[in-house]
C-alpha cells in the first residue's frame, strides 16, 4: 500500500524519501505532514512533506535519523512498505502575496520549509531564503532551495561554506544593514534556532511563523499529547497548527515537552541497536 | 440437559424468586492488578440457566423499556433456560450488533436492570441481564459460527461510506451489508474500534472481542480503509461527488479531550485520559519490550473526574505500576457516572476515591515535570442545569499533594475536522451535528450523523443504536431518494 520508491542518503544522518501515496499527493498543501509507522508494532511519527508529484501520487519527505523509529525507516529499501501512512494533516501554511518573504530554514526545517518557499514565490512574493547548517557538506536542498526563491542566503556555522554564522546573522543583514521591508519571516529548524529567528523579529515587529513539531500520537486532535502553549492558550499543533505566531509561543515548554520520553527513547534505541546491529 | 430443561420450565415463581444472583466471577483482585488481561471471567453454562431462571417472563417486562435499543430481554434469557444459547444470541442479534461488546461495558443498572421488576421488589438484585447477554455473545462466538449473518450479498450497486469506525459506524456498515449494499469504512486510525481500540482497555474489554466483531464485517464483504482522515485525505463532499458514494454516514464520536484550564496544565506529566489510554491500548505501551511506543511510570497518579474514562485511566495506572492510583472528584459519591461494576471493580484494586477536591493548579520542576498539584476542597451547594448540586469551593481549604503523574478527564469536545469540512451540513451550538434522533439525517442531503458526534460523550449501546437506525433510514432514502 504505502511503497516506499525511493531512499536516498543525502548527508550524514539524513535521508530522502518518495513514497506512493496517490491520495495524500493530491491533497496535500505546504505546511502539512503526515504520520507514518514503520512496522505494526511500532509508534506514530509526524514528518512534514517536503514535495509533492502529483502526477507521479508521490510525496517526498526528508528524515533525520535519530532514534529506533527513524533508524528502522533508513534501513528500508526501494520496494518496502510501511505500516500505515496517513495524511496530509495540519493546517497549510498561509500562502498569499505578501511582498517580500523570508523563509528560514534550519536542519530538516529546509524540508519543510521548501514547498513554502515555492508556494510563496508562485503566489507573486519576492522569497528571500536563508538556509544553514553546521558545515557545508550537513546542507541539505540547496539547489531546490535555490529554485524555489528569488534570492538564496547561506550560513555555516564553521564558515566552510556562505556566510560564517547563524542564519540569524543573515536575517539581521538583511533587516538593519540592507533595511528589506520585510513582511513576513517563515522559520523552520530546531527549537533554539527558531526561537533566535523569533526574538530577533519581535524587536523589528515583524510577523513571524514557525512550524512546531512537539510529540505527537494521533495527529487528529484525538489525545491532546501535541499541546502547545500559544499566548498562554492550550493549542493542539496537529489540528491548530502546525504553523503558529512565533511571537506567541512558549519556546521552553515547546522544548521540554519534547524531551520527557527521552530515557524510554534512549533504552529503546539502545535495546535496538544491541539486538539487530551488535554494535 | 434435555430434560432437565423441561424441569425447569416449570419452575413456579416462588421458587424463581428464591434464586440469589449470580454475581459475574472475577480475576483475584491481588493477581488482576499486576496484569492487563480481562477482569470477568463470565458466566459458566450452569450459572447462565441458573441466574436465566430468576427471570419471571414479565408480562409487561419494563426491562425491555429500559433498553435503548429494545432487546426482547425476557425472550432471550428464556432461550438461555432452555439451552439454546445460539438463539438466545441471535434473539439479541434482532436488536444488537455488538452483543460481545454491550454485554461488558453497557451501564445496565441505569438501563434494563435498573427497572427489572425483581430488582424493585425488596431484598432483591434484578436480573443479571448484562451478565446474560454477554454469556449468550460468547458462547455464539464460540460455537456458532456464522449464526445470523448472510455474506456477501451485493444486491444493489449503491456504495454507501461510514466515516469512523467507532459502535455507530461498525453498526451502521453491518446492517446495511446485510441489506445488500456495497459498504466502506474510513478510519482515521490505523485500527478500528473507535473509544473501543484506543479508550475502554483490554482488562475491561479484551481486544479480540472487538477484532471478532471486525472480522464478521470484514467476511461479509464490508471495505475498511484505516489511515483514512475524512476531512484531510477525503472530504464528505468528495466522498459524495467524486467518489461514487449514494449516502454517507457520520460516525466520528466526540473525541477531543477537554482541558481544565488551570496553571501548570502544559508540565510533562499531565495527560488528557485519550493520551494516557491511547498510549497504553492503541499503542500497547504496556508491553513496552514489544512495542515502540513509551510511557512513564512513577508512584503517585491522582485522575480528574469520576465517569468510566476515570476509572479506565486510574485501573490502567495501577497496572502499569503507580503504587498509589487515586480518583479526585470535585463533587461526591452519588454524583459518580461511571457503571457501578467499574467502581466496585476499582475499589476492590485499592483505588482510592477523594471527593469533594477540585485541582487549581499544577506545580512542575525546573524541567517542567509535574511534582504537585494544588487543591481546593469543595462543597455541594444549589442544583445546577444537571439536576446534580453544584459543588462550590470552600474558601481556605487549599492543599498540596505530591504526584508523579495527573490525568484529566473530565469529557470531551467535538472533534471539528468533519464538521468544518463538510459543506452545508448544519451543527449545533457546541460544534454537534444536528441530525434527526430517529433516523439520523443531517441538513445535508445523502448525510447521516449518530453516535456522539450528534449526542455528546455518551454510550456504546446508544451510538449503536443510532448506526442501526441511519442504516434503515439510509436504505429509505436510496429506495425513494425522497429527503
Ligand atoms: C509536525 C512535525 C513535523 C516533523 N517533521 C519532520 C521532518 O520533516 N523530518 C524529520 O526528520 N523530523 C521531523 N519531525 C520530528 C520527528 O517526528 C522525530 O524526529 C521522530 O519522531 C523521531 O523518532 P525516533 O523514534 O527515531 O526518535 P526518538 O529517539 O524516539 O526521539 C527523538 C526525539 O524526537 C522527538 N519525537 C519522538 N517521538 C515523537 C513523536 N511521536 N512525535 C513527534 N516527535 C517525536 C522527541 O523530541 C525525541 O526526543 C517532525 C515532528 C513534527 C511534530
Ligand atoms: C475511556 C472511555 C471509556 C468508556 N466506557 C464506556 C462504557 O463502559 N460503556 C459505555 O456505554 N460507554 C463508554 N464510553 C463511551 C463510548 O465509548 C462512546 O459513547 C462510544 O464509543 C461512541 O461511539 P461513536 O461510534 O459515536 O464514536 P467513537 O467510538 O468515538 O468512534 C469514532 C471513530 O471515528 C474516527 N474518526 C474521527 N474523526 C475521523 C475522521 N475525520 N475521519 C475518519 N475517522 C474519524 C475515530 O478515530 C474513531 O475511531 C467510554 C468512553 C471512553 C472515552
Ligand atoms: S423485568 Fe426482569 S424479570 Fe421481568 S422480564 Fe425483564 S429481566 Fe425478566
Ligand atoms: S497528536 Fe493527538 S491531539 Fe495532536
Amino acid at each position: 500500500m504505502y511503497e516506499i520508491i525511493e531512499n536516498k542518503s543525502i548527508g550524514e544522518g539524513v535521508n530522502v524519501y518518495k513514497i506512493n501515496a496517490p491520495d495524500i499527493a493530491v491533497k496535500a498543501l505546504p505546511g502539512q505532514f503526515i504520520i507514518l509507522r514503520v512496522h505494526k508494532k511500532g509508534e506514530r511519527i509526524p514528518i512534514t512533506i517536503a514535495d509533492i508529484d502529483k502526477n507521479a501520487g508521490c510525496i517526498t519527505i526528508l528524515v533525520q535519523t535519530l532514534g529506533k523509529t527513524t533508524h528502522l525507516l533508513s534501513e528500508l529499501k526501494a520496494g518496502d512498505e510501511l505500516a500505515d501512512l496517513v495524511g496530509p494533516l495540519g493546517i497549510p501554511s498561509e500562502i498569499e502575496n505578501f511582498g517580500t518573504v523570508v523563509c528560514i530554514g534550519g536542519g530538516f526545517g529546509i524540508a519543510a520549509v521548501h514547498p513554502i518557499a515555492k508556494a510563496l514565490k508562485n503566489a507573486g512574493n519576492d522569497v528571500i531564503s536563508i538556509i544553514g547548517a553546521r558545515r557545508k557538506d550537513l546542507l541539505l536542498m540547496e539547489n531546490e532551495m535555490r529554485s524555489a526563491s528569488s534570492g538564496l542566503l547561506i550560513a555555516t556555522d564553521d564558515g566552510s561554506y556562505g556566510t560564517k554564522g547563524f542564519v540569524t546573522d543573515i536575517l539581521k543583514r538583511l533587516i538593519v544593514d540592507d533595511k528589506k521591508n520585510i513582511i513576513r519571516v517563515i522559520a523552520i529548524g530546531p527549537v533554539p534556532m527558531m526561537k533566535a529567528v523569533s526574538d530577533f523579529t519581535k524587536k523589528y515587529n515583524i510577523k513571524t511563523i514557525v512550524s512546531l513539531n512537539p510529540i505527537m500520537i494521533d495527529g487528529t486532535g484525538m489525545c491532546g499529547a501535541c499541546r502547545v502553549l500559544i499566548g498562554g492558550q492550550t493549542k493542539f499543533a496537529c489540528v491548530d497548527g502546525p504553523d503558529f505566531d512565533a511571537h506567541q509561543v512558549d519556546f521552553e515548554n515547546l522544548v521540554n515537552r519534547q524531551k520527557f520520553y527521552e530515557d524510554e527513547e534512549k533504552s529503546s534505541y539502545e535495546c535496538h541497536r544491541k539486538e539487530h546491529h551488535n554494535f | 440437559m434435555e430434560n432437565k430443561n423441561k424441569e425447569q420450565l416449570i419452575l413456579d415463581t416462588k421458587e424463581r424468586l428464591k434464586i440469589k444472583r449470580h454475581d459475574m466471577p472475577a480475576q483475584n483482585s491481588a493477581k488482576r492488578v499486576q496484569n492487563f488481561k480481562e477482569v470477568s471471567i463470565g458466566y459458566l453454562i450452569e450459572d447462565a440457566i441458573e441466574e436465566a431462571k430468576r427471570c419471571i417472563d414479565c408480562k409487561v417486562p419494563y426491562c425491555i423499556q429500559g433498553c435503548p435499543v429494545s432487546i426482547d430481554i425476557p425472550a432471550f434469557i428464556k432461550l438461555i433456560e432452555k439451552g439454546d444459547f445460539l438463539g438466545a444470541a441471535k434473539k439479541i442479534r434482532e436488536k444488537s450488533s455488538l452483543p460481545a461488546i454491550c454485554g461488558r461495558v453497557c451501564p445496565q443498572e441505569d438501563q434494563c436492570e435498573k427497572v427489572c421488576t425483581i430488582g424493585r421488589r425488596k431484598d432483591s438484585t434484578s436480573v443479571a441481564i448484562g451478565n446474560l447477554e454477554r454469556f449468550a455473545a460468547d458462547y455464539e462466538a464460540e460455537h456458532g459460527k456464522n449464526n445470523n449473518i448472510s455474506y456477501g450479498k451485493n444486491l444493489y450497486d449503491k456504495k454507501i461510506a461510514i466515516v469512523g469506525a467507532g459502535p455507530s459506524g461498525l453498526a451502521a456498515a453491518g446492517e446495511l451489508r446485510q441489506k445488500g449494499y456495497r459498504v466502506s469504512i474510513f478510519e482515521a486510525l490505523h485500527e478500528v474500534g473507535g473509544v473501543l481500540i484506543y479508550g475502554v482497555p483490554e482488562f475491561r474489554l479484551p481486544k479480540s472481542i472487538l477484532l471478532r466483531e471486525v472480522q464478521i464485517l470484514k467476511d461479509m464483504g464490508v471495505e475498511i480503509f484505516t489511515n483514512v482522515v475524512i476531512g484531510k485525505t477525503i472530504t464528505v463532499d468528495e466522498l459524495l461527488n467524486e467518489k461514487g458514494y449514494s449516502a454517507v454516514f457520520i460516525g466520528t464520536g466526540a473525541g477531543t479531550p477537554k482541558f481544565l484550564n488551570i496553571p501548570g496544565e502544559e508540565l510533562n506529566g499531565v495527560y488528557s485520559a485519550n493520551e494516557f489510554l491511547t498510549r497504553v491500548n492503541l499503542m500497547r505501551a504496556y508491553d513496552m519490550n514489544e512495542y515502540d511506543t513509551p510511557m512513564k511510570c512513577g508512584k503517585t497518579l491522582v485522575v480528574f473526574g469520576a465517569g468510566n474514562t476515570a476509572m479506565d485511566a486510574v485501573r490502567t495506572g495501577l497496572r502499569l505500576g503507580y503504587s498509589d492510583a487515586r480518583i479526585f472528584y470535585r463533587r461526591s459519591r452519588n454524583e459518580m457516572t461511571a457503571r457501578l461494576e467499574e467502581i466496585h471493580h476499582a475499589e476492590q484494586e485499592g483505588i482510592r476515591f477523594d471527593f469533594l477536591i477540585n485541582p487549581v493548579r499544577f506545580i512542575g520542576d525546573e524541567k517542567q515535570n509535574l511534582k504537585q498539584v494544588e487543591c481546593e476542597r469543595m462543597e455541594l451547594g444549589e442544583p445546577d442545569e444537571s439536576g446534580r448540586r453544584r459543588p462550590v469551593p470552600i474558601k481556605g481549604s487549599e492543599f498540596i499533594a505530591d504526584v508523579d503523574a495527573a490525568v484529566i478527564a473530565i469529557g470531551t469536545n467535538v472533534n471539528p475536522i468533519v464538521p468544518s469540512s463538510t459543506s452545508g451540513m448544519d451543527l449545533n451550538k457546541w460544534g454537534y451535528i444536528i441530525a434527526d434522533e430517529k433516523t439520523g439525517k443531517t441538513t445535508k442531503k445523502g448525510v447521516f450523523a449518530g453516535g456522539d458526534i450528534v449526542t455528546g460523550a455518551a454510550t456504546v449501546i446508544l451510538a449503536m443504536g443510532a448506526g442501526k437506525n441511519a442504516a434503515d433510514a439510509i436504505e429509505q432514502y436510496l429506495k425513494t431518494n425522497i429527503w
